[in-house]
């Protein structure tokens, strides 16, 4: 276990030295693009402008602003208030938003596993069967579709047309139609992942083993071959929880969900600095604690991973 | 009655190019306590012949004809349910290579205590004590401490000995041991087949015992199938086998064993391939790499023909030494074409 500890210790640090450099690197990036937020506003003076810049700290050298975002993270974990939203602080705009998408990404992800897991070992069990055709196919097609296509396809069936579904994200029963938009790449994804690896464990000697043991068919796939057959699904699912709870500009446009990966985007429409670097923060931190996570996971489904090597 | 009454099994894969015929027409029968040694060159169909007994054959496989009687009972064709409870508890089998045979995430114990959980009513711990002993029996150093590990801590014979403790986990009538010594080194070799030989006398286990070593044979099998392209061709005890070779192909095989004393001599092997098994030839299946293939030998399949009470060949040689011995008639089809 202490050798896990020095693992999880070491994975930590290289964790906090990754965002060090995407703050970095974010922060000199997004000042160098030409604009800046006080651009669009219409009308405005140019001393109106200068008296704003000198509230933000915008008028500093910009060594020195870094070196204040910098302080301000590190010492009180402020993030600021937002350039555009007048009033609100960045941390809050996030939280709120992160609500929203983190309830919808999380509730499509597990269904993406889980649906993508059974739909998988099902079609690896009846390979090249009718349900397995029937499965791939799907499979195929939901991967090949982009989410825009789907969210507005859905829109208009089940919205509009058969009226089943309100088109609001905020109202009640409108979070299933995005939920499903989210879910069905990564669930096809899964599935496909699933069906591929299964197949393959499904060959293996032990596996056989199993067999002549006299274990059942169930027995045989749900005990032995899908802990094998899930370690590339593992791989996968990290980073996708991470971008999924992080919400999606597109399905969150189209059924106008109030969540964080709009946000995302338009802070970097409007040039609204201390948004960006919150988000961006936002995103590095959720992806680099899946996949020490997912190893982890590794590590524990699999017990022939060394974490010294 | 025998134990295990093999009769005309047939099994074939069906692949795209075609219809492989793995298993063509094997006829065999295994006492209680005996030990029965299947030999032949890969591809010969000793495994699936196994495979085929313990019907845990993959995909495209499956068996085509005849029977398999287990105690009375016909297996070809029985339920699902009906085949899992023989599986582990009545016919056993070992693999070939430990590497790859036990489940690489789970435990020893785990896996051991499965194997006797599903066909005996001992609960965990009393799972656990039978795994101990288990082990024991296999003489596998420090016992409570392998069922904690998992595979890949343990080295190949280690992980040969766990296979054979827990194939006789619930006492099983045969143990079926598919190549188990050919995957670990010399020494390993020895101390494994040591094991298997102890195990049969003291539990009175049947064994049958698939190899393509003849000194593995000659050390424990009462009796010998010889196998060529899915077909027996010669059937004895090994006394039978070794001493008293009929068939043109198991003469072949002990001529290729290099002697302990003549270094100098050039191996002896047999020229050729082996036959295509998509396309069977008409005549013997041998007949193309036998170096006294006469004209009939091309043209039709020898009988299996009993020579003594134990020993039993399908060779046209055979037929032929035994009609100029005045022993058998030939019928004139067989007659003008010997010649």
């Amino acid at each position: 276990m202490s050798k896990m500890f020095l693992y999880v210790l070491k994975r930590v640090l290289l964790g906090l030295l990754a965002i060090f450099i995407i703050i970095t690197v974010t922060f000199f990036v997004m000042h160098a693009v030409p604009g800046g937020p006080f651009l669009s506003e219409k009308a405005v003076t140019p001393a109106v402008t200068a008296a704003l810049e000198a509230k933000y700290g915008l008028d500093k050298p910009l060594g020195e602003q870094y070196l204040t975002y910098l302080k301000d993270i590190i010492l009180h974990f402020d993030f600021g208030p937002s350039l555009k939203n007048r009033g609100r602080d960045v941390i809050d705009i996030m939280t709120d938003g992160f609500k929203v998408s983190a309830k919808l990404g999380g509730t499509a992800a597990i269904c993406a596993i889980f649906g993508g897991l059974t739909l998988g070992s099902i079609a690896a069990i009846f390979r090249n069967k009718f349900i397995d055709r029937i499965i791939m196919i799907i499979t195929t097609a939901f991967v090949a579709m982009p989410s825009f296509i789907i969210g507005t396809l859905f829109l208009m069936f089940f919205c509009v047309k058969l009226g089943w579904f309100p088109a609001n994200g905020d109202a009640a029963g409108g979070t299933i139609l995005p939920v499903i938009t989210l879910m069905l790449y990564p669930m096809s994804y899964i599935t496909r992942l699933t069906r591929s690896s299964m197949l393959d464990v499904l060959g293996q000697d032990y596996v056989r083993t199993a067999r002549a043991k006299g274990v059942g068919n169930m027995g045989v796939i749900f005990k032995h071959a899908l802990k094998n057959a899930c370690l590339p699904v593992v791989t996968y699912a990290g980073p996708m929880l991470a971008f999924i709870v992080t919400g999606s500009l597109v399905v969150e446009q189209i059924f106008a969900v109030p969540g964080i990966g709009r946000r995302f985007v338009s802070s970097i429409i409007n040039r609204d600095y201390t948004m960006i670097m919150g988000t961006t923060i936002f995103l590095a931190v959720l992806i680099i604690v899946m996949t020490l996570l997912c190893d982890i996971i590794y590590k524990l489904v699999d017990p022939r991973i060394d974490f010294d090597k | 009655m025998a134990l295990l009454e093999v009769n005309n099994l047939r099994t074939s894969f069906f692949t795209q190019a075609g219809e492989v015929r793995a298993v063509n027409d094997v006829s065999f029968s295994l006492d209680r306590g005996k030990v029965l040694g299947i030999v032949g060159e890969s591809g010969s169909g000793k495994s699936v012949t196994a495979y085929s007994i313990m019907q845990i054959l993959t995909h495209p496989g499956r068996i085509v004809g005849g029977s398999v009687k287990f105690d009375g009972q016909e297996l070809v064709g029985a339920s699902k349910e009906e085949m899992r409870k023989i599986r582990g508890k009545k016919i056993s089998i070992i693999f070939q290579d430990p590497m790859t045979s036990l489940n690489p995430v789970y435990t020893i114990g785990n896996q051991m205590r499965e194997a006797i959980m599903l066909h005996t009513k001992r609960n965990k711990k009393q799972a656990t004590e039978r795994a101990l002993e288990l082990l024991r029996m296999v003489n596998v150093n420090e016992p409570e401490k392998r069922l904690k590990q998992y595979p890949h801590e343990l080295s190949g014979g280690m992980r040969q000995r766990v296979m054979i403790a827990m194939a006789i986990a619930c006492e099983p009538d045969i143990l079926i041991a598919d190549e188990p010594t050919t995957a670990l080194d010399v020494t390993i070799q020895a101390q494994i087949l040591e094991v298997m030989q102890n195990l049969q006398k003291e539990l009175g286990l049947a064994i049958i015992m698939i190899t393509h070593d003849l000194g593995v044979i000659a050390q424990l099998c009462d009796e010998v199938i010889v196998m060529y392209a899915g077909k027996i061709c010669e059937r004895g005890t090994a006394d039978d086998i070794f001493y008293q070779p009929l068939h043109e192909y198991t003469k072949g095989l002990l001529a290729s064993i290099p002697g302990a004393d003549d270094d100098d001599k050039p191996l002896v092997p047999i020229a050729g391939t082996p036959v295509d098994l998509l396309n069977l030839p008409q005549g013997c299946f041998f007949a193309p790499r036998c170096k006294n293939a006469m004209k009939i030998c091309l043209r039709k399949y020898p009988q299996m023909c009993q020579f003594t009470e134990t020993h039993h060949s399908s060779c046209w040689m055979n037929i032929k030494e035994a009609a100029d011995e005045g022993l058998v008639t030939l019928t004139e089809g067989e007659e003008s074409a010997n010649e």
